[in-house]
């Protein structure tokens, strides 16, 4: 075949890999060393400023990620344990294992915004149905909403339930992948269904399992529509994750290079600490 | 010669005024939003715009979100459309995408829509985007009509970029049934050694709030509060703590400034005056509903407008929601100027100024401009022209949903609101806190400068982490102050002192 013709074959493939990924990240960039924002509405060069403020001015943006880690890992690992268990539960020959596994996708199946406001609209510490519940057996009015340690874990709460039918589809199609062979040996051998898990289950489900965690990892660390309409970051800013942050610093008050920094920032931490945890997570969990 | 003159001009009279009623007629069947008025005539009537003929044109424009001037948008663009044959599209946005969806374009030196509805503090940023509006609907009579303060606002150093329609300001409501209430009077004082009346100031607002607040007093079976106020962070809460700001530290014997000290551009937000307006928010989370620290502007008009609360203070809409016919409290309810202090604080002499003050607070609120660059201006400016026409206007602020306001001297008469079913004093007592406060001198703008988006934002927050027990009123206000610096260099101090010239020269009431 003639040299040229492999890049015309080449080329759409690409374009649309420069346009789709090169080109935003190099895009980024540059604007973040602007000062791009609504009275400098323009591409200037402003160096490295911005990362200097990020670096040095910024607590907030800061405080924002260690809340985003410990939201998206806290969340990840709760939709981890409870999807595994469902995905267990209907693995096993049970009544209505069809209607279970539709039932427990449902969530995931819906709209976040839209279940978000409905669950907004649960907690609604003074006219939501939680309340008005616990309020007849003696407990409450809980600040859903509206105090600083308990409106993360509502944050949490929304975040499981919205995205653990997500863990439990990866989990269930791993277990449903399994060799029946080893099960078949650890039955003869007698062992119990818990030591079958322990040391058969989980460790052929151990691949399977980090690449569920990673991808809901990188989901969860741009979590963003559930924050902004339960809590809007509040109360105060108990609730603000680096996504949000960078949404307020860029659209709300139109700090467009700034923003750019923030993200690029992001973005590099991000691969940074997901490769760190896939290296840690393949350790703790594949045994040679 | 006399009778005959008499018969002519009686003739006359009654042809104009039965061709009138005619119109109204004819316009009114046809278009039942106005079936309370008709059509008025005037520059932008139904029977003015139904003479032109803008058949085959498009005309864009993007407002916000449905119903809050969303619907009242939509409704006139399709009779808008109807009338000239034009065809308009309407694009819905959250508000707080408002200012990007044009900002982005603009900047881009872009027009995808003719007309972008924002908010008024937008100005500063949008004005060099957008066509002044020409004289032609300068000079109409509707347009005289519109109240000095809501031009002043509508317009950056003389020039009118604004088309206003609607007018905002922030005053107290209340509960008039528990407030004129003999026996809670009588209660009150025993339990008090106080008068329960109207507060006069944010502490005697507070005194009563935490008074009625999580107890059963309107007999309902139900909970009733203090207060429900916008407490929610990047949901206009920097509006709110500027009303209960304005008290306390617009004096008016050191003009100059409210928000910054004109001269040295310094922040004035974390000065004692400012501390104790936010220490006396502090002290009202104990007093709104449960989850009342995250009310935004909607969740406050449901708790008031559906009687959960005493109190309440921000636009008029909870008070028009309040005032509707299927309202919990229709006609229960009471207007009065925004509580004051018994002391306000000098940054001249750097202490409190002994004695009753109190400053109105002319909150930002919606506004629409002109794209600078759209090819449809002339459609443009008789769209909103006849959005805000008489009859239009007169049904839009009667709706509370619409988030339409009065700003024409018109609305200030009582008889505007008693034809829609207010009590006589109800409307009275609304009508003259309106006027009363178009009246004061010592009134606060909104800050209208280069980077106001950022420096309301960095408010809100500080105030937000007071609210929520993160850092105290000092502390949370010396934080905003010093964003408030970098801003201001980032910026440059003297763009934005240029700026904010116009803003006190407007509260030092010299323009």
């Amino acid at each position: 075949m003639n040299f040229k013709h492999k890049f015309v074959f080449l080329f759409p493939g690409l374009f649309v890999l420069i346009g789709i990924l090169i080109f935003p990240i190099i895009f980024t960039i540059r604007l973040s060393l602007s000062g791009w924002n609504s009275y400098t509405p323009e591409m200037n060069f402003i160096g490295i400023t911005n990362y200097i403020r990020l670096f040095t001015d910024d607590p907030r943006f800061w405080e924002s990620f260690f809340r985003l880690s410990f939201l998206s890992v806290s969340t990840v690992i709760l939709q981890y344990i409870i999807g595994f268990a469902l995905a267990l539960m209907v693995w096993k020959e049970i009544k209505f294992k069809r209607f279970f596994r539709v039932i427990f996708l449902i969530p995931m199946m819906t709209t976040p915004v839209i279940m978000t406001v409905i669950w907004r609209t649960f907690f609604h510490e003074s006219l939501g149905p939680v309340n008005d519940l616990l309020g007849h057996i003696g407990i409450g009015p809980i600040l859903w909403l509206s105090d600083p340690v308990i409106a993360k874990f509502t944050v949490i709460i929304v975040e499981v339930w919205q995205w653990t039918p997500f863990m439990f589809l990866l989990l269930l199609a791993g277990l449903l992948s399994l060799p029946k062979e080893p099960f078949l040996a650890a039955a003869i051998d007698g062992a119990s269904p818990f030591r079958k898990f322990v040391y058969v289950t989980f460790p052929l489900m151990a691949p399977i399992s980090i690449g569920a965690i990673i991808i809901r990892l990188i989901e969860a660390s741009k979590i963003m529509d559930t924050v902004f309409v339960l809590t809007s970051g509040g109360p105060g800013t108990a609730t603000e994750t680096s996504s949000f942050y960078i949404y307020i610093k860029g659209l709300r008050e139109f700090q467009m290079g700034y923003a750019a920094t923030l993200s690029f920032t992001y973005l590099v931490i991000m691969i940074i600490s997901l490769t760190i945890i896939a290296k840690v997570l393949t350790k703790l969990m594949i045994k040679e | 010669m006399k009778t005959i003159k008499t018969c002519v001009t009686a003739l006359i009279s009654a042809l104009l005024v039965f061709s009138n009623v005619a119109y109204a007629d004819k316009w009114s069947d046809q278009f039942p939003h106005i079936k309370a008025t008709g059509d008025i005539p005037g520059e932008c009537s139904y029977e003015s715009m139904s003479k032109k003929d803008y058949s085959g044109k498009t005309l864009k424009i993007n407002t916000h979100a449905v119903p809050v001037m969303g619907e009242p948008t939509a409704l006139h663009a399709e009779q808008f459309a109807k009338l000239t044959g034009a065809k308009v599209d309407v694009t819905h946005t959250p508000a707080g995408d408002l200012y990007a969806k044009a900002m982005v374009p603009f900047q881009a030196g872009q027009a995808p829509y003719d007309i972008v509805f924002g908010f008024s503090n937008f100005i500063n940023d949008w004005r060099r985007y957008l066509a002044p509006v020409p004289k032609k609907y300068t000079d109409m009579k509707q347009m005289k009509d519109v109240t000095p303060s809501h031009i002043g606002i509508a317009s950056w150093d003389g020039v009118m970029y604004q088309f206003p329609v609607d007018g905002d300001r922030h005053y107290l409501k209340y509960r008039k049934d528990v407030i004129d209430n003999p026996e809670y009077k009588k209660k009150y004082k025993a339990d008090t050694g106080k008068e329960l009346k109207v507060p006069t100031t944010w502490k005697e607002y507070g005194e009563m709030a935490a008074y009625f607040n999580d107890w059963d007093w309107d007999g309902d079976g139900e909970k009733e509060y203090g207060s429900a106020e916008v407490m929610k962070k990047d949901d206009l809460m920097y509006a709110a703590f500027y009303s209960r700001s304005a008290a306390y530290s617009k004096n008016p014997k050191t003009p100059g400034g409210f928000f910054f000290d004109l001269e040295t551009m310094t922040p004035l937000i974390n000065n004692p005056g400012f501390v104790e307006a936010l220490t006396d928010w502090v002290a009202a989370t104990k007093y709104v509903p449960p989850g009342g620290i995250n009310f935004g502007l909607g969740d406050e008009i449901g708790s008031f407008g559906g009687g959960q609360t005493l109190f309440s203070f921000s636009w008029d809409d909870a008070f028009v929601a309040a005032m509707q016919p299927d309202s919990p409290i229709n006609n229960k309810v009471g207007a009065a100027q925004l509580p004051g202090s018994t002391k306000v604080w000098n940054r001249k002499t750097n202490s409190w100024d002994e004695g009753f003050n109190q400053a109105p607070f002319f909150v930002w609120g919606w506004a629409v401009g002109v794209a600078k660059k759209s090819k449809e201006q002339e459609m443009a400016f008789d769209y909103l022209c006849f959005f805000a026409n008489e009859a239009n206007h007169q049904a839009d602020i009667g709706i509370g949903r619409f988030g339409v306001n009065p700003f024409r001297d018109a609305d200030f008469q009582a008889d505007v609101w008693t034809q829609i079913g207010w009590d006589k004093d109800i409307a009275q007592s609304y009508v003259d806190t309106l006027a009363e406060m178009e009246k004061s001198k010592n009134r606060v703008f909104p800050l209208r400068v280069p980077g106001t988006f950022e420096f309301n934002a960095a408010l809100a927050t500080a105030a937000a982490k007071a609210l929520a027990g993160q850092l105290s009123p000092q502390a949370a206000l010396d934080e905003a102050a010093k964003q408030w610096n970098d801003i201001l260099n980032r910026v440059g101090k003297d763009n934005v002192r240029k700026a904010y010239a116009v803003g006190v020269a407007m509260e030092d009431n010299k323009l």
